[in-house]
């Protein structure tokens, strides 16, 4: 029996210490008529069999390589260096508990609160927390803050936000009757306007305009942001926006269909103690050594329960690690090289695809960083030829919004080499 | 960074070889290299995966479907109420209120708050299990489900759950089965068989993907028949061994996170499933259940015992017994810090005065819990004999305890403008 | 009314003229612990009897906080913003969180001080 400890004698030996005969006389406030004797599940497997049987399923995926992978639609393909691994596969970090005992905890506690710093600083924003589940829930979290704090309902969606991110936001605000709506005027029933920076399609929207109609309106402005580009764009702090959030895949996470990921939030000093989620605070003890401690508290589900702001417990923790080590070992001027780089090859994939016979771009008027929506003729089978050439070709984007039927975007990451991009000119040109 | 043995009230996956395994698992290419946009014949090994994990928890709890899309916990609880409110307003019944009792987790009540229900309260008895009669006087065509943890959060079994069933169900309202607590009973019982209707399961609580800290995890739902129409979207189907997301599902509550969940902690999970068997995770309670009673008796004349036993897998002391010495259950985890073990939970459930919450878990020998047992003898021998040298503790670690409360004041310092020390972060440095 | 009465949720209010001054007891500020955070309205908010109408954290719990009259907020004390430990080291005294314009009488089921630590003792663990 694998990962178990106990031998038979030991647990004859427990039960005698105990002063029981058998499990059974521990077992008895479950009812007879409840009790099962079996799982009807297969008996456990060596760890030979377990990986042969885990690895026929991977081996029935289809992995497309990374430099060839020009699909993107919020998760990115990226470089991500070694040192990310070797951190968080640390046995402290990995199988460490809830650091809910600061002085056994400093490691992972200062590791969220390097990751809190980072964030804080990449969008401009006063404070961020110790992360969410994600960039979809960040929005739904962030919307609620919105309409605690300005006693609203309405939650107004600006442009092409991210069609999952949509979804989970109406999900949670049919439980909290929060009303969500499409447009970008909003009123003075308007809680925050949420958008996307790139949207989702990959261009750039007027974030400045969006943020002070917010503000006109007594709304929030809520800046749905894609961490790499920060490195080039401008961030929401500077353009006054009152909540950041997203997603923090292309961090130094691989793609792994979709998760485990990692959420980021983070605001003004004014919506601080409306942050769902925890927070590290810097403190010290008695002889006056630094240390990290979990604190506020007071806002989250274990203390103030049915009254708090949000219900959620579980951060990303080891998620939020990988992305402050990729963050750390980046830096300043690597994330920016990384920015550049992603843009300047998916400038380049742009005009070579708009030359292809058939081919336009779907919004030649607009800006993009490193995606963008191209219409195709006959998507299907050509994103099939790709395929059997081993390319992940663009995302159809017609299959959320009625109006793009035909559009596919392509994005490039500083992993889509030269090379690569010649490769999919020319798989497409034959 | 010194070892941490015993671990508080939630299980960790402990074991370095379940972690090693699971975690090459996950790292496959063929898993950890998936873009979560390719085409559904491209994935069918993950969709199979899914499919399988989810089989396999149907059997484990005793229901029909799961939805593996929860990232944690709280995100299952919340994710069973919106559908077992969408199963009531699909009826034209608009239940307003959900029971929960005063020893459950704050996610409760704050899972319920955010699916906009009343929360109200049911009280336990002195035997430290719910009320009937409480809860028999709470219950009205208003409740919509009562949310439930058994073996609740002292460790007990609720050995009146049919009972319980019968009441809640009679008034027309669901049982939603609170998961922290599953480790107790695999292999032994099934809460869907007690009758709850929604069951959500903590993946890193009970299949040991790992805790890192705080997460991720993960947090699947499970559900009875009449809750299936109201599962989020997409659901995995198969049909002649081919694999297919349903997104068509008209009464589905929606997405509750973007794409298909935390898909490697499901990779990290199923192939936890795989090694063990159903033999293996049914040894494993057992063994959770030997190990909690077995500790249990040692702690026996050394902390108060609120609740007779026996226990399942953890059971709740109280250091009621230490404060005409002016020692709290806070003194006893920090002690426990300075002898290297790493705390239980304290001062929960809040229906335990000085709660000391202990979970030993399967994965921990008898000869680590037999020490364990000798440090909380020697803590509570230091509490008699030299309390101040107690209050002091742990000196041994990187830091002392730490002043939380400066830390709150100055961040309302810096909150309210009256200083430039952010504390929630470095600060700035101008370059 | 000089003298302090107490209400069920540990508040307590004095009377001169027509303004009464809030605060919560010595009791209550021990049960919480050190107080980092007071979230107050502002002046003019009309507040009636057992309503909250605020909320006072310490580390380690939240609390709401009632008003024990019905009337208008005049003041609320300003000085906790900076200082919430004020409540902890004079509850009574510098430690008074509003100042309530009265609309009517005084409810007449609020405690006296014997009275309340009675109530208060029994309410404890």
């Amino acid at each position: 029996m694998p990962y178990l400890v106990h031998s038979p004698q030991e647990r004859e030996e427990m039960l005698a210490a105990i002063g029981v005969e058998s499990m059974d006389a521990l077992l008895g406030d479950i009812p007879p008529s409840l009790r099962i004797h079996d799982l009807k599940l297969a008996r456990g497997l060596s760890e030979f069999e377990t990986m042969a049987a885990v690895r026929d399923l991977a081996a029935a995926n289809r992995v497309f390589a990374d430099r060839l992978t020009f699909r993107g639609g919020g998760i990115y393909k990226r470089f991500i260096p070694t040192a990310v691994a070797a951190v968080t596969g640390k046995p402290e970090f990995y199988t460490a508990y809830t650091p809910y005992q600061p002085e056994a905890s400093q490691g992972t506690l200062q590791a969220i609160y390097e990751f809190q710093t980072l964030i804080a600083e990449l969008t401009a924003m006063d404070v961020a927390n110790a992360s969410l589940y994600d960039g979809a829930t960040a929005v739904a979290e962030a919307s609620m803050m919105a309409r605690v704090h300005t006693g609203r309902d309405e939650i107004l969606v600006a442009g092409y936000v991210h069609p999952e991110s949509i979804e989970v936001l109406h999900t949670f605000s049919e439980g909290r009757g929060m009303k969500v709506k499409r447009g970008d005027q909003p009123t003075n029933k308007t809680a925050a306007v949420v958008f996307q920076q790139p949207d989702f399609l990959g261009l750039l929207v007027d974030a400045r305009g969006l943020t002070e109609r917010a503000h006109a309106a007594g709304a929030l402005a809520i800046a749905c942001v894609d961490p790499i580009s920060l490195a080039i764009l401008a961030p929401p702090g500077e353009y006054g926006a009152d909540i950041a959030v997203g997603e923090g895949q292309q961090l130094g996470l691989s793609a792994s269909y979709g998760g485990p990921h990692v959420g980021f939030i983070a605001c003004t000093k004014e919506l601080v103690r409306r942050l769902p989620g925890r927070l590290i605070g810097s403190s010290h003890d008695a002889k006056g050594r630094r240390g990290f401690v979990l604190t506020l508290t007071a806002r989250e589900q274990h203390i103030r329960r049915e009254k708090a702001t949000s219900n959620i417990c579980t951060n990303h923790s080891l998620c939020a690690l990988a992305a402050a080590v990729y963050m750390t070992y980046m830096g300043e001027a690597g994330m920016r090289q990384v920015a550049e780089v992603s843009f300047k090859r998916a400038h380049a994939l742009a005009d070579r695809l708009a030359a292809l016979p058939g081919w336009e771009l779907a919004f030649p008027e607009r800006q993009f960083v490193n995606e963008f929506p191209i219409i195709v003729p006959k998507p299907k089978p050509l994103l099939r030829k790709l395929a059997r050439k081993g390319i992940l070709g663009g995302l159809e984007v017609g299959r959320w919004f009625r109006d793009l039927r035909g559009v596919l975007t392509f994005t490039c990451t500083e992993v889509n080499d030269p090379a690569a991009i010649d490769q999919l000119v020319e798989a497409l040109s034959a | 960074m010194r070892s941490a043995r015993i671990r508080p009230t939630y299980r960790v996956s402990a074991s370095p070889r379940s972690c090693a395994t699971n975690e090459a698992a996950a790292a496959l290419p063929g898993f950890a290299g998936l873009h979560p946009y390719q085409d559904e014949e491209t994935v069918q090994g993950a969709l199979e995966l899914m499919y399988r994990l989810e089989r396999a928890l149907c059997a484990i709890v005793g229901v029909d479907r799961v939805t593996l899309q929860p990232a944690a916990g709280a995100h299952g609880e919340w994710t069973a109420l919106r559908m077992i409110q969408a199963y009531h307003r699909s009826r034209g019944d608009k239940r307003s209120e959900v029971l929960v009792p005063d020893s459950a987790h704050g996610t409760n009540p704050a899972s319920a708050a955010l699916s906009g229900f009343q929360v109200v309260e049911v009280r336990s008895g002195p035997d430290g299990r719910i009320s009937l009669a409480d809860l028999e006087s709470k219950l009205s065509p208003q409740v919509a489900a009562l949310m439930l943890t058994n073996p609740n959060t002292l460790g007990l079994f609720e050995r009146e759950i049919l009972d319980v069933a019968e009441m809640v169900h009679a008034t027309g309202a669901m049982l939603y089965y609170d998961g922290a607590n599953l480790n107790a009973f695999m292999g032994v019982a099934r809460p869907g068989d007690m009758g709850f209707d929604a069951v959500h399961m903590n993946l890193h609580k009970t299949f040991t993907t790992p805790h890192g800290g705080g997460g991720p995890g993960a947090g699947p739902v499970g559900v009875k028949a009449d809750l299936i129409p109201f599962l989020p979207h997409p659901t995995v189907e198969q049909s002649d061994g081919h694999y297919t997301f349903d997104f068509k599902r008209p009464k589905s509550i929606g997405r509750v996170r973007s794409f298909y969940g935390n898909f490697g902690m499901l990779v990290r999970a199923y192939t936890y499933i795989l090694a063990m068997g159903g033999d293996g995770l049914t040894q494993a309670s057992l063994d959770a259940v030997l190990s909690a009673n077995y500790l249990r008796k040692q702690v026996e004349g050394v902390l108060d015992l609120p609740h007779e036993g026996p226990c399942m897998h953890e059971f709740v002391a109280s250091a009621h017994n230490l404060a005409p010495q002016g020692v709290k259950a806070l003194d006893v985890a920090k002690g426990l810090l300075e002898r290297d073990f790493y705390a239980p939970t304290v001062y929960f459930p809040l229906v335990v005065a000085e709660a000391i919450m202990v979970e030993p878990t399967e994965t921990e020998s008898k000869a680590t819990l037999d020490a364990f047992a000798a440090a909380l003898k020697e803590i509570v021998e230091q509490a008699r004999t030299d309390p101040a040298a107690l209050h002091a503790e742990p000196h041994s670690l990187p830091v002392g305890r730490l002043d939380e409360v400066g830390t709150a004041r100055r961040i309302t310092a810096y909150l309210t403008g009256q200083s430039e020390d952010p504390v929630l972060r470095w600060k700035r440095v101008q370059k | 009314m000089a003298e302090r009465r107490y209400s069920k949720t540990h508040e307590w209010v004095t009377v001169d003229g027509k303004t009464a001054t809030v605060g919560i007891s010595d009791f209550a500020q021990a049960q919480l612990g050190d107080v980092v955070f007071l979230d107050l309205p502002k002046p003019g908010r009309k507040v009636g009897k057992g309503e909250a109408f605020g909320v006072i954290e310490s580390v380690k719990a939240a609390s709401d906080l009632y008003s024990p009259v019905n009337g208008t907020v005049a003041a609320v004390n300003e000085n906790l913003t900076s200082h919430p430990e004020l409540v902890n080291s004079d509850p009574y005294g510098e430690g008074w969180i509003l100042k309530v314009d009265l609309a009517g009488a005084v409810p007449t089921d609020l405690m006296d001080e014997a009275d309340y630590k009675k109530a208060a003792e029994a309410g404890a663990h």
